[in-house]
């Protein structure tokens, strides 16, 4: 059996391709907190439990009104992004004229009560999620088996950045919003809504945490405290990549998730703390992040 | 803050004495009263980690979102050199404050380097990497925690396995070190990390290196945070995990904001106010998580001078200046 570096290629492969999902999650994770940031300012703390209200709500379609995988991946997202298009206009709203980090605290506080009210609920176990039909079974490339899932859920992430990265960079929409994370008051000033775009972006971006959850239902537990610890490894993937830049944000997820699953192979002891390790490197050698700009 | 400095500075400092005297007084007579001095030694634990934490947020203006690191990093060495090591109490004290003292050195290194929210996040990260660390080194027990921690000997005369002996050592090390603070603050380091707070450029414009006085306030924090994890591992002769994890930076950021960020007397009064509602409200099971929530919001939207802050604010507008000012 051919080997690398001491471990059998084809456990090889299945830990990369773990890292590969993994890396998806965090990409769509860090991009939605970058979109939010990026016109924000505001560091988007409830962006975990954003994610698990979709995996959750698309377990409670499922199991309490039989509504399939699919219509969840539109339904769950354009729910929670409803729930925080009311949160900004009612609470986030108003404290953009105040230090950022109020914003901060607000969204942990907003975190906290989700998290603390699905418990009482749910429980703290994982509710487990049938994999849709179509899903189960995998292809089989010769020199590894590869989940239909999980190259799914690869192949939907990479296409949802790509349109994301595309939607900010080539539409008109998008030049309104790169414009008004530069200057939002010149843009107000050409008679633009700068008001109702921040709404929409902050439901985008928790609409697109919703849609990761929805795709993480049926490879991780579903449980309210699923995007607690999650949050934590997607801000150090942030802090990485710097917030200067979208495609930076989705370039280090990737890259972070496959790191982590070859530091599973090769030093199992430290896969927990390596993305903290590198974050300290980067900090220490490049302080603005990979991608970022000092500002 | 700085314009009552500037205008009322003998008030200001009779105001705070007589406080911290009526302080003082109501902890030594409270067992008195029967109040619980388990409850009391907790609250007062919490209290120094929220005075330790507010110093940073409240006068360097850094939002650390990591300070459960230098709790439970204290807490551990104290535990592990008091039990495995036999170390008296003092010594294993000494040795927990230190060993946060040099985390907060090399963890603030690192922090310093970003600003606002990157510092927190940052920091947060990083006390994430310290939880994943104490839970796999061998010598914490992992979910165990280190168990039966000894009281042991005071200077070798006082046992404080005696309850009150060993609310009174608390009380005197809170009072003592609650006092250093106010000296920290009030000393001229003390000015230059509000001035750096209020407006960073000009501070640098100034001539101040802004980042070696960032770093000496990041330290003293995590130093009086391991003092209070320190001393919570002698009184509840345990050191675990809880400590450590991030939901207990939350629980500081918290209690500071609901006492009042940037005064000294706020985060005592919202560590007796959140404690207690641990205390009171344990039935509520995971209720206690969303109200903790709510209490966050609701501060943040409508009160976020803290109680100390807010009734400031109330005695001025009735004409009564109060030892905190602002």
């Amino acid at each position: 059996m051919t080997e690398v570096f001491g471990v059998p290629l084809p456990a090889l492969l299945g830990q990369l391709l773990v890292g590969l999902v993994n890396g998806a999650f965090y990409a769509m994770l860090s991009l939605g907190l970058a979109v939010i940031f990026g016109l924000l300012n505001i560091i988007n703390f409830s962006h975990g439990a954003q994610y698990m209200l979709g995996a959750v709500f698309t377990w409670m379609l499922l199991d309490r009104q039989q509504v399939s995988y699919w219509w969840a991946l539109i339904l769950a997202p354009m729910g929670v992004a409803a729930i925080a298009a009311v949160v900004e206009r009612t609470m986030l709203s108003r404290l953009y004229l105040l230090d950022h980090l109020y914003g901060l605290l607000l969204t942990f506080g907003l975190a906290l009560m989700i998290q603390g009210l699905f418990t009482n609920f749910f429980g703290s176990s994982g509710l487990p999620y049938v994999l849709p039909s179509e899903f189960s079974g995998s292809f089989d490339l010769g020199f590894m088996r590869l989940p239909r899932y999980r190259a799914w859920v690869v192949m939907a992430s990479l296409l949802v950045c790509t349109a994301t990265v595309l939607a900010i960079e080539r539409t008109k929409l998008g030049s309104y919003l790169r414009a008004a994370t530069e200057n939002p008051l010149v843009v107000r000033a050409f008679g633009i809504n700068v008001p109702r775009m921040i709404t929409l972006t902050y439901a985008f971006g928790a609409g697109l945490a919703a849609l990761a959850g929805v795709m993480a239902a049926p490879i991780y537990q579903v449980s309210p405290l699923m995007g607690t610890d999650l949050i934590i490894v997607v801000f150090a993937v942030v802090v990485v990549g710097g917030m200067g830049s979208i495609v930076g944000a989705i370039v280090t997820g990737y890259g972070l998730g496959v790191v982590e699953a070859l530091t599973k192979v090769y030093y199992p002891e430290a896969s927990n703390t390596v993305i903290f390790v590198i974050m300290a490197v980067v900090l220490l050698i490049k302080p603005a992040g990979l991608f970022g700009k000092e500002r | 803050m700085e314009v009552i400095l500037a205008r009322g500075w003998g008030r200001f400092k009779t105001g705070f004495t007589e406080l911290t005297a009526v302080m003082a007084l109501a902890l030594v007579l409270a067992p008195a009263f029967g109040v619980y001095p388990v409850f009391l030694m907790k609250a007062l634990c919490f209290a120094l980690f929220a005075c330790a934490f507010n110093l940073l947020v409240g006068f360097g203006g850094l939002l650390s979102f990591g300070h459960a690191m230098f709790l439970g990093g204290g807490a551990y060495i104290c535990a592990q050199t008091a039990k495995a090591w036999g170390w008296p109490p003092e010594a294993a004290i000494l040795a927990g404050t230190l060993a946060a003292s040099l985390m907060g050195l090399a963890v603030g290194l690192l922090a310093i380097r970003r600003q606002g929210i990157y510092f927190s996040m940052t920091t947060l990260a990083l006390a994430q990497m310290a939880y994943f660390i104490f839970l796999q080194s061998p010598f914490t027990h992992g979910e165990d925690g280190i168990q039966s921690v000894p009281r042991g000997l005071l200077f070798g005369l006082i046992d404080l396995d005696h309850p009150l002996a060993m609310y009174y050592f608390v009380v005197a090390l809170f009072v003592l070190a609650f006092l250093a603070i106010h000296r920290i603050v009030h000393s001229p380091f003390g000015h230059v990390l509000v001035a750096i707070r209020d407006n960073e450029p000009r501070a640098i414009s100034l001539g101040y290196d802004v980042n070696r006085y960032k770093l000496i306030c990041f330290a003293l924090s995590s130093a009086l945070a391991g003092l209070a994890g320190s001393v919570k591992a002698i009184v509840f002769q345990l050191a675990s995990l809880n400590d450590v994890h991030w939901t207990m930076s939350g629980e500081v950021v918290l209690m500071t904001l609901v006492g009042g960020m940037g005064t000294l007397f706020g985060p005592v009064v919202g560590a007796f106010v959140i404690v207690g509602m641990h205390t009171y409200l344990a039935s509520l099971g995971q209720w206690v998580t969303f109200t903790v929530g709510l209490i966050f919001v609701v501060c943040v939207l409508a009160f976020r001078k803290g109680i100390i802050g807010e009734s400031t604010r109330w005695l001025a507008v009735l004409g009564v200046k109060g030892p905190e000012g602002k």
